[in-house]
């Protein structure tokens, strides 16, 4: 932890104790500044938890609401749930950190986003990976314009997920939330959407199912910004070759490329850059142990201490916004999948082709809505 | 208390696991995709002395485990310590068939829990803890007839539990280390000084406990000098891992400035390479000096 804490610890549940729900528990838990209680409906995990932690269990949403006090709630429920178990904990004026993807109707997001802003209260969504060392850099150099006018991007997702034909979880069921494109694309495309803002037009877009009955097991799409880049989406969960899902950027701009994944960012300059003292023409390399800080408990990243560490001391310092990864940002990275299933579906290009005469604004109404 | 090797060898590098870039990872598992490629490598550090090799419970390990029994001649020293569970091999289970389908995916099919975990009733607080031993069971079976003075609980699981609270399970894998294996149990954390204080919590005293340990502080959470002070006060048994932060450190510096901690009985560290596995033996032989006079 780099700052003292100064601020009284904070009430806060994290509901849905499955696989992300456990391990949020378990760093929430952890966390200085956290009076945790959880929640979960399921009979297997509630029983053995509350007979060996000290932590209350509690087994229904709308009851733990209503009777326990809280200042805030992590929800890490399954796709679907989000936006009515957001709502009833935005309606009892709580924070609220929630789980990636956010609502699997990007106009419920828009709708939660702006509840929470008139809340005032700390709104935000699980992408951890805007918290990797790596793609924060990555971040940072883009901004400085380093690389000059930015043409041709390539984001990749690939990890082994589904490997073969097999029983139906809510991971794999559309409807449900399930799929590589709300899984695994989902993460890659929220950094395009940080780097880059809202894009204008989507085409070339295919959900190919490999192994799933219900959904999608790879991802391809073309996704372009207005007088911005091209990007190209790529992204496969049933690719054994790899041991963990790994998330890879590349940026070609003209005075440059640059490479980010969880381990390292690469920038190669063509010219030297005033913004960037620290990197000379030709290749630079930063790893991991230069772009990491300590997180105060770590369980399975820096990353995934970070964002949660950084949503608990906002809400303990009674700030009125996340530090990153709002509503509404999240909310327009669910948008940018609605625009792949649609072109998916349809064949036709999804964006400004469609309808010549939107408004030509950079970000569309998605960076300025509602004000 | 038996005493541990002031060098560990470990098998991330067989693994594909690279801290520091995903290319070097795809290269290390291509290198090693036959066992022979693995076992080439254990070899050289045998050979140079390190006897002890801390793996995962990955099944290729259980081939590893196959060469040394039948050769009993050439690896008398050989020593195993286990790390438990591989933990990829649990998190790709509970993706696909749930968190009860991946428990009885590792329990014997036949055996008396798998009644139990069918989840059509509540599980006793017996019963949690018998399937915690069947479990551990489960991942020695590959170990049997070998060395495994030391036996080692993954640090996935050992965070996991440590940020629940559930640290109940810590006390049960000691217990049953102890006496089925008799064994000293250890835990890997990235998390030290709060690890140190919940084992305590359950009476268990000076534990083995691994745990990144580098000059530049990488991935010591709880803090630098939290780990220091829980060094200094001669509560653990150390083991330093990532001793040298990914690379960041100069091997001579970084050796050298572990020598000098107190608390630190081992290092643990990977290579590929037998100038690399030369050079650390080399240095601490120099400044950590007991192999030597062993």
């Amino acid at each position: 932890m780099n700052k003292p804490i100064r601020t009284a610890p904070i009430d806060i549940a994290v509901v849905g104790l499955g696989k992300m729900g456990l391990s949020h528990f378990s760093m929430v838990n952890a966390h200085p500044l956290a009076n945790t209680v959880a929640c979960d409906g399921a009979g297997f995990m509630v029983d053995v938890l509350s007979r060996n932690v000290s932590a209350p269990i509690h087994k229904d949403y709308d009851k733990m609401l209503a009777e326990t006090k809280l200042d805030a709630v992590v929800i890490a429920t399954p796709s679907r749930l989000h936006a009515p178990m957001v709502r009833a904990a935005l309606d009892r004026g709580l924070h609220v950190f929630c789980e990636k993807p956010f609502c699997l109707d990007w106009s419920d997001g828009m709708a939660l986003a702006d509840l929470a802003e008139a809340k005032g209260v700390v709104n935000q969504v699980g992408y951890h990976y805007r918290y990797v060392g790596a793609f924060r850099e990555m971040k940072r150099i883009l901004d400085t314009g380093a690389l000059g006018r930015v043409t041709h991007v390539l984001a990749e997702a690939y990890g082994p997920v589904v490997l073969r034909p097999k029983r139906a979880t809510w991971r794999t069921q559309k409807e449900e939330g399930g799929g590589c494109l709300y899984d695994y694309a989902a993460h890659p495309l929220n950094l395009l959407n940080w780097f880059f803002g809202a894009p204008s037009r989507v085409t070339g877009s295919a959900l190919v199912s490999v192994f799933s009955e219900g959904t999608d097991d790879q991802v391809m799409s073309t996704v372009q910004w207005p007088d911005g880049p091209t990007a190209q989406l790529s992204v496969n969960w049933s690719d054994e070759s790899y041991r963990k899902m790994s998330t890879k950027i590349t940026i070609v701009g003209t005075n440059g490329r640059l490479y980010a994944d969880r381990q390292e960012c690469q920038l190669y300059l063509r010219e030297r850059h005033d913004a960037l003292p620290d990197y000379v023409a030709g290749w630079n390399v930063k790893y991991t142990t230069e772009l990491t800080e300590d997180a105060w408990f770590y369980l399975r990243g820096e990353e995934y201490s970070g964002q949660l560490d950084d949503f608990i001391t906002a809400v303990a310092e009674r700030k009125t916004a996340a530090a990153e990864n709002s509503f509404r940002s999240a909310a327009e990275t669910d948008r940018v999948m609605a625009m792949i299933l649609e072109n998916a579906e349809t064949g036709q290009p999804v964006g400004e082709a469609q309808a010549p005469a939107a408004k030509p604004a950079r970000r569309g109404f998605f960076g300025f809505g509602g004000r | 208390m038996a005493q541990m090797d002031r060098l560990l060898f470990g098998d991330n590098q067989f693994f594909g696991i690279n801290h520091m870039s995903e290319e070097k990872a795809r290269a290390q598992a291509m290198r090693f995709q036959e066992t022979q490629a693995i076992m080439d490598v254990l070899d050289v550090a045998y050979d140079a002395g390190i006897r002890t090799f801390a793996c995962t419970t990955h099944d290729r390990i259980a081939q590893v485990a196959e060469r040394v029994r039948a050769d009993p001649a050439r690896y008398a020293d050989f020593t195993f310590y286990p790390c438990m569970p591989y933990a990829h091999k649990y998190a790709n289970a509970v993706t696909e068939h749930g968190m009860m389908g991946a428990l009885r995916e590792f329990m014997p099919k036949d055996g008396l829990f798998a009644t139990a975990l069918t989840g059509a009733r509540t599980l006793a607080t017996k019963e949690v803890e018998g399937i915690e031993k069947v479990l551990i069971d489960m991942e020695m079976k590959m170990f049997r007839g070998t060395k495994t003075p030391v036996i080692f609980m993954q640090n996935v699981f050992v965070d996991l539990l440590l940020g629940m609270g559930f640290t109940r399970a810590f006390r049960i894998f000691h217990d049953h280390v102890k006496t089925e294996y008799g064994a000293e149990p250890g835990y890997i954390t990235m998390n030290m000084p709060m690890l140190l204080d919940a084992l305590e919590r359950e009476g268990i005293e000076r534990p083995i406990i691994c745990s990144n340990i580098n000059k530049i502080g990488f991935r010591m959470s709880g803090g630098y000098d939290a780990y220091l002070d829980a060094l200094r006060s001669g509560r653990v048994r150390a083991i330093a891992m990532s001793v040298y932060a990914s690379g960041a450190i100069p091997a001579d510096e970084a050796i050298h400035w572990i020598s000098e901690l107190p608390g630190v009985e081992s290092i643990l560290f990977g290579a590929s390479s037998a100038a690399n596995i030369h050079g650390t033996k080399a240095l601490v032989d120099r400044y950590m000096g007991r192999e030597a006079a062993a």
